[in-house]
């Protein structure tokens, strides 16, 4: 046998990070550091903790949970695409009352914040939803996803129309405990981001998360059929970067002062930056932990160093930055 | 058993018949390791387009003392990822997390057991069967494939079994059919108590049926698409019966590899039967 070198574990939390505040306010909540994991890639935040310890995110965002337990869609749900994936989960999930007894007490015990992503197909049904966390003392803030279909109007997307994205965020918002952060998870493939972003905010949305997947389709070429059982499937991970740090623009300059949660195709704490120059004040790291289970630390962690190498003293005065050519951050 | 993410190195790499045999030094993995678990692996480097780990069933583990143990996997160069994979060469290094899955299940008492094995799906089943073997279980062999070079074990199969039955498709090695084509004669003949079995979703469906005749218990391994193997992705589901006799989609990476063969509702695999828990109430399926 040939001799081997002692092989390390690659452990990035030794090295000495430059002394940057990675607290970050989030709509009335204070996070101690802005990476998140994105919703429907971090479970309910078990099997993770299992990598790194998840109390050391910004908050664990959970797969988006809906009133009823529910199936899901048939296999293939998946389809690894160029720099990416396309899925067709369908939301599968235990329901909001297995949710609330038996996985958000464990994450309340560990320690995490937990920002709760909820999904429905009415507003009547995320109202119940926004009811059932009401009085939660676990929950850090809830994510909206207003990216399902909307049974009552003809199937179509919630967040593809400001009247029936500003109606589930508003009752979400007066349904919810009033200091608790409500963003409204937004989809990309609309004409105009900043249209349903006003609407949401101006309906009530704490602040904004963007963008959720970008709707695809890919054809087996040996069945010459739809790959996905659910035909179409959500196109996410790093090819669609470029298309969030976009909405995220368009919408911080709209909107200097509505919070941003970013995400898209993070990978490195670079992409994470990015996110930050371009209005995000937090961000979420999603597909990227189905191929590194410990991403959401070492994206935090590569962040920090970043802001540190680029003279940052916070987080909060990289917001925005390269909105201001001159170097001077916003307000 | 915890799962672990490292960085392992490959100590080497050969070709054994149409298949790939890499060897891994993974400390923290390896000593963990039990029949069943796999490993899953990132290809292509830091930089790759290919993001989806790739789950392999772990064909053998060996102590290698100070340097902490190996892991052996068998794969067919058939993807990008793979190919990948076929390329690295001594030192080159991986990122490995595992062990992943739930193992086979082993009897408390010395009973007779038969392996089936479709393909290299036949890797798990060798350290299996040493297992099965010191517990002084009878263990017969079942190793079927298309053809010849894609048979997987064949002489260690013989030397750890009492029989080996071999099929290809073509006829070029053994019985020409498949492994069903061979296995009643040999249920019948041992008497086999347990059934374990990993291969393709057909092979695995058409055994857990056979063995569910003969009267015998049947684990088997199965092989869905995975994206990330340790339970986060939602993708790689199928409808399995619990105790409580409620059909669920179950996650493979975690629930599984292994299932009883008899919980597995092998029909409906690639579907959401219209009882399972949190099915839609509408046709169509969910909106």
């Amino acid at each position: 046998m040939t001799r081997l070198t002692r092989v390390i574990t690659p452990d990035s939390s030794r090295a000495a990070l430059p002394d940057v505040d990675m607290s970050t306010a989030l709509a009335g909540a204070t996070l101690p550091n802005p990476v998140m994991t994105a919703s429907g890639c971090a479970g309910y935040g078990r099997e993770l903790d299992q990598f790194f310890d998840i109390t050391e995110l910004g908050a664990v965002v959970t797969k988006s949970i809906m009133l009823q337990p529910r199936s899901g869609r048939p296999t293939p749900r998946m389809a690894e695409t160029p720099s990416g994936m396309l899925n067709s989960i369908g939301l599968q999930g235990p329901g909001i009352e297995q949710f609330v007894e038996r996985d958000l007490p464990w994450l309340e015990q560990r320690g995490a914040r937990v920002v709760v992503s909820i999904a429905g197909g009415s507003a009547d049904e995320y109202i119940r939803l926004a009811q059932r966390l009401r009085h939660s003392t676990a929950v850090t803030a809830i994510e909206v996803n207003i990216s399902c279909p909307n049974v009552d109007n003809r199937g179509l997307v919630f967040a593809c129309d400001p009247t029936a994205s500003a109606t589930v965020m508003e009752g979400v918002r007066r349904h919810s405990a009033p200091g608790i952060p409500v963003l409204a998870k937004l989809s990309p493939d609309v004409t105009d981001i900043v249209e349903i972003a006003r609407a949401c905010v101006e309906a009530g949305a704490s602040g904004l998360s963007m963008i959720n997947t970008l709707l695809g389709v890919v054809i087996d070429t040996d069945t010459m059929r739809p790959h996905l059982g659910g035909v179409t499937g959500g196109l996410s991970g790093p090819a669609i970067k470029p298309v969030a740090v976009r909405a995220v623009w368009q919408v911080h300059q709209a909107m200097p002062e509505v919070p941003i949660v970013g995400m898209g195709g993070i990978r490195t704490g670079a992409d994470a930056f990015e996110f930050i120059l371009a209005g995000a004040c937090a961000v979420e790291v999603g597909t990227t932990v189905f191929n590194d289970p410990s991403a959401p630390l070492r994206v935090s962690r590569e962040l920090q160093q970043i802001l540190g190498d680029r003279g940052f003293a916070s987080v909060s005065d990289a917001v925005g930055f390269a909105h201001h050519p001159d170097g001077q951050p916003a307000q | 058993m915890t799962p672990v993410q490292v960085r392992g190195e490959v100590l080497s790499n050969r070709r054994v018949g149409e298949y790939h045999q890499l060897t891994l030094v993974a400390p923290g993995v390896a000593e963990q390791v039990r029949p069943g678990h796999f490993i899953a692996l990132a290809v292509g480097g830091e930089t790759t387009a290919h993001l989806l780990r790739r789950a392999f069933s772990v064909y053998r583990t060996q102590d290698r003392g100070v340097y902490g143990g190996t892991i052996d996997i068998v794969f067919a160069d058939h993807g990008p990822g793979t190919r990948w994979l076929s390329q690295m060469r001594q030192h080159d290094s991986l990122d490995v997390v595992g062990p992943l899955g739930k193992p086979f299940a082993l009897p408390k008492e010395p009973v007779t057991c038969t392996m089936v094995g479709g393909g290299y799906g036949s890797a798990p089943l060798f350290t299996l069967a040493e297992q099965l073997r010191e517990r002084g279980c009878r263990v017969d062999f079942v190793l079927g494939a298309a053809t010849e070079g894609r048979l997987f074990g064949v002489l260690e199969a013989k030397r750890m079994s009492q029989s080996v039955a071999v099929t290809t498709e073509d006829g070029s090695l053994g019985d020409r059919g498949r492994v069903t084509d061979v296995l009643p004669a040999l249920l019948d003949r041992t008497g086999s108590d347990v059934v374990y079995a990993c291969g393709p979703m057909g092979m695995l469906a058409a055994v857990a049926d056979l063995a569910a005749r003969f009267g015998a218990h049947s684990q088997c391994a199965v092989e869905e698409a995975m994206a990330c193997g340790i339970g986060v992705c939602m993708t790689c589901v199928l409808p399995v019966v619990g105790d409580d006799g409620v059909t669920r989609m179950l996650r493979s990476c975690i629930d599984g590899p292994v299932f009883r063969g008899d919980r597995v509702r092998w029909a409906d695999v690639g579907t959401v039967p219209a009882d399972t828990w949190g099915a839609p109430v509408s046709e169509g399926g969910h909106s």
